[in-house]
């Protein structure tokens, strides 16, 4: 079902745990359709420098936050803010159809807590 | 790598013994037993012979055993068979809301074709309320479906006190019975059903072959028509070494019965034991004492269902999950939902299903497992309070 990638991040994913202080905390997703993903970002001169997850899902659902935290980590804010669900998978080789919509939503975490350091920035 | 099969209510390894009976139905005894030739009269010597070994186990008469292709077939025949029979006396049937699909999804397309089904609700441990059962019996009531043995939590429904309110308004009473038969003592006579639905690979006999019982004088329309196989009531030629199969299934499932139910029951109980004690915040789901001897059903919060399974199955444990990643559909388990179990519980339920070859050691093997990846993966869980 899930490729070897996938399974690879499931059962070693990359940078679980939280930030104390982060510059940036997204979370998308709630308990009722079974995937909530909580990203948590340290920003240095637009650059994001540390990226953590946690998340509550499937194997899809913890593969892409793992992944995701992979591909953001030195990217600038713009550039992360450019990358997609669907590019997440792709890295992934690819997810089974059906959980395209209902667990691939670390890009959105991701967006969620950029936009979160942002919102403070300004309030700052 | 080690491996365990903990998921038996999903479908049972074929039993040597079966497969050996079988064997010669698919090399030399290979006539039709409709026909009257030397070659057919070879084969349905067998068909009638199991078709006893099958009625033998639920107290039935051979006669009214009726074989099918699955659970499923005999599910949708007691359904649209009753619905089509009777649609002189009435339209309204009445099941239960933790039904398997083969039922509430005929019940569906019932509704779409004309039938007022009520389904009725069942409490936190699973059970329903014979008062509101009772209650819900009207004039045009021609059916009440309600199953044995719950295939998720294992609930036990009382269907001898549910025949009996069947048989005080005249109410023709299906149960699907696939997860109870070879489990429990079934006896249609005691229990007082007039349709009772058994399904071959789950207790042993291959995939592709089941049987209903239909009491005698209980007026059926086939789903299949064609030929005159299973006296007008089934059409379509027989599946002769499944039926052979089914029927030594049954003969050996009868054995022992009460003997080997209570084994399980005591390695269930012990693995039930050993996830309450070492791991906090668990929720065991269904009844507490009227379950299935095999059958446990465990919430863990915090964590889903399919990331658990995924975890089992890289150790070797198969198991099952009424997560809804791992039903296709995006809704967690109707039978979780149905017993009012919080909706991130039940995306967690897990179920382990035990069968004849479970052993102390699979128990303890998976007691050995189960609390660190457990642990792991609350770690990660947001919704875990230890981790705020």
């Amino acid at each position: 079902m899930y490729t070897e990638k996938v399974m690879d991040h499931f059962s070693n994913p990359r940078n679980v745990g939280e930030i104390e202080n982060a510059d940036g905390v997204g979370e998308v997703g709630n308990a009722s359709c079974g995937d909530i993903m909580k990203i948590f970002l340290k920003v240095e001169d637009n650059i994001i420098k540390d990226v953590k997850f946690k998340t509550f899902g499937c194997g899809a659902a913890i593969a892409t936050s793992s992944m995701v935290t992979e591909m953001a980590i030195g990217k600038t804010l713009d550039e992360a803010m450019e990358l997609t669900n669907a590019a997440v998978a792709d890295a992934l080789d690819g997810l089974p159809a059906n959980k395209m919509h209902c667990s691939n939503l670390a890009a959105d975490a991701l967006h969620e807590a950029i936009k979160n350091y942002k919102e403070k920035q300004g309030a700052g | 790598m080690k491996q365990i099969y903990m998921d038996y209510n999903a479908t049972t390894p074929l039993r040597p013994e079966v497969l050996e009976a079988m064997l010669p139905f698919y090399r030399e005894h290979f006539g039709n037993p409709s026909s009257v030739h030397w070659a057919g009269r070879m084969v349905s010597g067998a068909v009638e012979k199991a078709r006893e070994q099958v009625a033998r186990l639920i107290n039935a008469s051979p006669a009214e055993i009726v074989f099918t292709s699955c659970g499923s077939e005999g599910d949708n025949l007691a359904l649209k068979g009753t619905v089509e029979a009777l649609k002189d006396k009435g339209n309204h049937i009445i099941t239960t809301a933790v039904e398997h699909p083969a039922v509430l999804n005929t019940c569906e397309f019932l509704e779409k074709n004309g039938c007022e089904v009520t389904y009725l609700p069942v409490d936190a441990e699973g059970m329903i309320d014979l008062a509101q059962l009772e209650a819900a019996i009207t004039e045009k009531t021609i059916l009440i479906s309600a199953m044995w043995g719950n295939n998720e939590t294992g609930t036990i429904f009382p269907i001898k006190e549910i025949g009996a309110i069947a048989r005080k308004y005249k109410v023709r009473f299906h149960t699907d019975a696939v997860q109870a038969v070879g489990k429990l003592p079934v006896d249609v006579q005691k229990a007082g059903v007039d349709l009772l639905v058994i399904s071959g690979h789950k207790i042993g006999a291959p995939k592709g072959v089941g049987a209903i019982y239909i009491r005698r004088g209980a007026r059926m329309v086939p789903l299949i028509h064609g030929g005159h196989q299973e006296r007008n009531r089934r059409a379509g030629t027989h599946n002769v070494a499944g039926i052979v199969g089914l029927g030594l299934a049954c003969e050996l499932a009868g054995r022992h019965l009460e003997e080997n139910a209570a084994r399980l029951k005591a390695l269930r109980d012990k693995l039930e034991r050993g996830i309450v004690e070492r791991i906090p915040e668990v929720k065991v789901n269904g009844h507490p004492t009227r379950r299935l001897p095999n059958t446990l059903n465990v919430s863990f919060a915090y964590i889903e269902g399919e990331s658990l399974l995924l975890n089992f199955d890289m150790k070797g444990v198969a198991a099952s999950s009424g997560s809804a990643c791992t039903s296709g559909s995006l809704e967690p388990s109707h039978v979780m939902g149905a017993m009012g179990v919080d909706i991130a519980l039940a995306h967690s339920s897990t179920r382990f299903s035990l069968g004849p070859d479970s052993s102390e050691e699979d128990v303890d093997y998976i007691l050995e497992i189960l609390p660190p990846i457990v642990a792991r993966l609350r770690e990660m869980s947001p919704l875990y309070p230890g981790n705020k």
